[in-house]
């Protein structure tokens, strides 16, 4: 059994179902990556696990605990944390206010988890100062990021960090999200840049059309033939 | 029950209702009502094409109908030569100094590079500041003269001395004209900017006729404006007013005013028909389709090769021609222009209560809401004091605080609207006669 | 140089003061309906009658105080009464929040019925006002009138003209700095102030971050009545109290909120001070400045004067349409969607 699983999802919006029958999961400290092509229902699945939309069909354990009917706030109390595609920083305020805000539902003291932050992303610390929405595109995901992280959360679920960044900023946002996962917090995240996502990757699930294709460690879904040839452009 | 007997119904029970004052009150009080009806009718009708057809918030309402209003003036009152002879050329003079300005202001924004924006600002601001002085050089002695010219009687330029009945195409044609203007400048502002902007420019339009006295004499009124419709002076010496008056076994006296007032009504009635016919057959054109389209998706529409701000603009100038046509109407009837009396909680707000509540898009759900709150605004005040004289019947007539609330009790009619207005958005935001087969937002 | 003191004297006598003053009140109600607007999203039609319906609260228990013989002499009762004003606006607005704007935003309604929604409300409220109080002129201003006076001011200095501040002027003054830096103070540096602006920034992330809407929304709505209620008592105050006024004072309010960009406190600070001076200095007539100034060869005929006095609201909204025409986002750059 996985640390956060979401079992046998099949829902979507509205009427039309995006998801079927999907599972998505993955263990304590590791690396978990959701690829595909386009439509997919690649963040659709994400979101489902966050439970920012009514499934159908299966459900959502945390930990062994069925979290299917909590609202996603619920969820953030219960050690998740996600950090949506855009709009993922508060752009008027200063980093540390991003942080702090981050930490919004502790009831403890934030400053030690801000230095922590301040260690895995140096850069913020200069600019701690600065409205974030000033920064480049590369030191806005580093906030996204570390806002997410303010709560101290188990699980930390990424839509698609690298988007829009440079290779060489894409790179040193990967190296960090393996540092994180280091300290034994799992990583889920759906990256459009599949083969250095899966390179990365301790677990690599690959949908189609809202169901699950493959599914093996990220380094034998890269060496498999057919996912290169379909979906790693070669 | 079908939808085409409920609205009967509904209009069966506004006459009813109009009956009822005739009754309890007088044939003269109903038909003065009848006939605020008529015109509010054709005001939210007016709003209705803008907000309800095309989603287009229009707050200035009020300055739509005093610019019908001032049409009435500027086409029915006498011209007053003296003062033509007196200032009539300052006048115009610094009006074409005034046009120059504005167009060398613009002429010089396009003469000077974008890339040069602290020029640019200079430039144009040296034009207007220059322009200001240039046209107040003329404007200054021509108004003082103007305003010099009997004072008491007149004091303004006056109008053309035509028939008051043209004033109403005049007003819609002041209107269009005015909302051109607006629409041109404004339409592309988002939804609550164009509001507080359209209520700010209405405001100074009122302004403007309220303190431009050799215009409109500002708030010294202009009174006694020419009638489309017998004096009741005249009716009661005439011979054949007298028989039909006896026939109907009433005072000539007390008929001659009824007389007026249905003449009144017959005059709003042919004009509610008619725009209400032309809002129909718009509405029911490719071009009303296209219309609705646009508001219910505007991206979509836009997409599909709509030129959304022209359709825009156009629904912007037909619903505020309407509203000017309506206020020249209301002006006609009061026989005198007062600026004094534009206020935006009665000649805006109001308007928009009528036509949400009667139903937004649908124009046979704005007329039924014309009619119904414009009967509830104005039988508010009686039925508040008798309502509040009899719950304060215990307390002894001299009592202040029945004193205060019976003095007071005519704004409760305020409190009734806004009630209205929020009961009706929160349980039917449809309106009364909803709009035919769409769900609003 | 006496004369050029003279026209230093008569520009901050008859502009300076009074716009500051002014400028002041429109600050403080231009702070509530930017607040508004930056959290719930909407702008509210009926801070202007909110604005009365708090001062009017003030004033009658400044009249209750009065009667019952309380008074702190020499400043005015009403800065007494401040309070149980505050308290009354404060249960207005989480009164009609509670029945009214709650259930739309639950809906997620577009902003448009808000506004409409919000018109219902300032139908209401005026209605209500006018019932209570009447639509009459009030006055209930009982401090001193003056700090300095014109005429004592002239025999201290021997100057020609004389310089009057009065005492209501001041009194907004000062609660204005204390209103603006306390607000200020709640934003930047507290977790609810904070909380607050992330909410207004991106209300999504906000709710990922666990901060409670409801609690952010009540908490705009308590800072914007006792803002407006302040801001009507200091008008009030300042000139004398009228239920019709506020109706006007609007326009001058969202031109405020709006020229330093809606949803920007700072902006609305700025905005409020720009509109207001603009008013006065458009609509002064500079007659008697020029003749101190001039050479008595030159000395003007004319009022000199830009605008006459009936359209200083006009001002306004000049600025506000041409604000709206050239730059919708402000001089701060407010929220522009």
């Amino acid at each position: 059994m996985s640390f956060l699983v979401g079992e046998n999802m099949t829902g979507g919006y509205g009427n039309a179902d995006i998801l079927h029958d999907c599972t998505i999961g993955v263990e304590k400290g590791e690396i978990a990556v959701i690829v595909g092509p386009n439509g997919a229902g690649k963040s659709t699945a994400m979101k489902a696990v966050f439970g920012m939309l009514n499934l159908r069909k299966g459900r959502v354990l945390l930990d062994g605990e069925d979290v299917t009917a909590l609202a996603p706030q619920a969820r953030v109390a219960k050690g998740m944390s996600f950090v949506p595609q855009v709009r993922n920083i508060f752009t008027s305020m200063t980093v540390q206010e991003n942080l702090e805000m981050g930490g919004f539902i502790r009831e403890d003291e934030l400053s030690g988890t801000i230095e922590q932050i301040y260690d895995l992303f140096p850069v913020l610390k200069e600019k701690r100062r600065q409205p974030a929405g000033e920064l480049s595109g590369g030191q806005r995901q580093q906030v996204a990021v570390g806002r997410a992280l303010m709560t101290n959360p188990k699980v930390l679920m990424l839509d698609e960090p690298t988007a829009g960044v440079s290779p060489i900023v894409m790179d040193e946002l990967f190296d960090r999200i393996i540092e994180i996962a280091r300290t034994g917090i799992s990583i889920l995240m759906v990256e459009q840049n599949a083969k250095q996502a899966l390179e990365i990757a301790d677990k690599g699930y690959v949908l189609v059309q809202g169901e699950n294709r493959f599914t093996d460690t990220g380094p034998a879904l890269i060496a498999d033939d057919e996912v290169r040839k379909t979906f790693l452009g070669g | 029950m079908s939808s085409t007997l409920r609205n009967t119904l509904l209009f069966l029970v506004m006459g009813l209702l109009l009956l009822a004052d005739a009754y309890f009150h007088s044939w003269n009080s109903a038909l003065y009502i009848l006939n605020l009806c008529l015109i509010s009718a054709i005001m939210a009708l007016g709003v209705n094409i803008q907000w309800g057809y095309a989603g287009l918030i229009n707050f200035g309402v009020m300055g739509f109908i005093a610019l019908g209003g001032t049409a009435a003036v500027f086409i029915s009152s006498d011209p007053v030569y003296a003062a033509w002879a007196a200032g009539g050329a300052g006048i115009l003079v610094s009006g074409v100094f005034l046009v120059a300005t504005i167009v060398a202001a613009v002429y010089v924004r396009k003469l000077v590079d974008k890339e040069n924006k602290g020029l640019r600002i200079f430039a144009t601001a040296a034009v207007v500041v220059v322009g200001y002085f240039v046209t107040r050089y003329f404007y200054d002695p021509a108004v003082l003269a103007i305003e010099a010219v009997d004072s008491s009687a007149t004091g303004f330029l006056g109008g053309l001395g035509l028939p008051i009945l043209f004033s109403w195409i005049g007003g819609a044609l002041f209107a269009a004209g005015a909302a051109w203007l607006i629409g041109k400048v404004a339409l592309g502002l988002r939804e609550d900017y164009l509001a507080i902007a359209t209520l700010g420019i209405s405001e100074i339009l009122v302004t403007i006729m309220r303190n431009e006295d050799w215009l409109t004499r500002g708030v010294k009124n202009v009174v006694g404006l020419p009638r489309p419709v017998p004096y009741e002076v005249d009716l009661r010496d005439a011979a054949w007013f007298i028989n039909l008056s006896e026939r109907f076994s009433v005072s000539p006296s007390d008929f001659a005013s009824i007389f007026v007032k249905l003449c009144y009504s017959g005059l709003f009635v042919v004009v509610l028909l008619l725009v209400l016919l032309l809002a129909e057959l718009a509405l029911k054109s490719p071009w009303g389709r296209t219309m609705r389209a646009v508001r219910d998706n505007e991206t979509a529409a836009e997409a599909m090769g709509k030129d959304v701000k022209r359709i825009h603009l156009k629904v912007f100038i037909l619903g505020s021609a309407v509203i000017g046509l309506a206020g020249a109407m209301l002006t006609t009837m009061d026989g005198q222009f007062t600026p004094g009396a534009y206020q935006p909680l009665r000649f805006t707000f109001l308007i928009w209560v009528m036509v949400i509540a009667g139903g937004s898009g649908n124009n046979w759900g704005a007329v039924l809401g014309g009619f119904l709150i414009l009967f509830f605004w104005m039988e508010a005040e009686p039925i508040g004091v008798a309502l509040l004289d009899q719950l304060t019947s215990g307390l002894s007539d001299d009592s202040p605080i029945r004193q205060h609330l019976t003095d007071n009790a005519q704004q409760m009619r305020l409190v009734m609207m806004g009630l209205l207005l929020l009961i009706v958005m929160r349980f039917r935001p449809s309106g009364l006669i909803p709009e035919k087969g769409a769900e609003r937002r | 140089m006496e004369n050029l003191l003279n026209a230093f004297i008569l520009l901050v006598n008859y502009i300076v003061i009074p716009a500051t003053a002014y400028g002041c009140q429109l600050a403080i109600g231009a702070l509530g309906a930017t607040l508004i607007f930056a959290v719930l999203r909407f702008s509210n039609f009926a801070h202007g009658e909110l604005m009365s319906f708090g001062a009017m609260i003030t004033v009658l228990a400044t009249w209750a105080l009065q009667s019952a013989g309380i008074s702190i002499a020499p400043l005015s009762t009403a800065l007494l009464a401040l309070p149980v004003g505050i308290i009354g606006a404060v249960a207005m607005t989480l009164l009609t929040d509670r029945w009214v704007y709650r259930y739309y935003r639950r809906q997620r309604s577009h902003n448009v019925i808000f506004m409409i929604v919000s018109i219902g409300v300032m139908f209401f409220m005026a209605g209500l006002i006018r019932f209570i109080i009447g639509p009459d002129d009030q006055n209930f201003d009982d401090g001193v009138r003056f700090l300095i006076n014109a005429r004592e001011f002239r025999q201290w200095t021997g100057l020609e003209e004389g310089l009057a501040i009065r005492s209501s002027q001041a009194i907004t003054l000062v609660i204005t700095i204390i209103c603006v830096a306390a607000l200020f103070w709640f934003l930047e540096r507290t977790r609810t102030g904070k909380s607050m602006r992330a909410f207004a920034d991106n209300e999504d992330l906000a709710l990922l971050s666990g901060i409670n809407p409801e609690r952010v929304v009540a908490i705009a709505w308590i800072i914007a009545a006792a803002l407006a209620t302040i801001a009507g008592t200091l008008y009030g105050m300042d000139k004398s109290y009228k239920p019709f006024v506020f109706q006007q004072l609007l326009l001058p309010i969202f031109a405020s909120a709006i020229v330093g960009g809606f949803g920007s406190p700072i902006g609305a600070v700025a905005g409020g001070f720009i509109i207001a001076f603009s008013e006065v200095i458009v609509t002064y007539a500079y007659k008697k400045f020029f003749t101190y100034i001039l050479p008595e060869q030159l000395a003007p005929d004319g009022l000199l004067q830009l605008l006459a006095t009936e359209y200083k609201f006009a001002v306004s909204f000049i600025i506000l349409v041409l604000v709206l025409l050239i730059k919708p986002t402000g001089i701060f750059g407010g929220r522009s969607s």
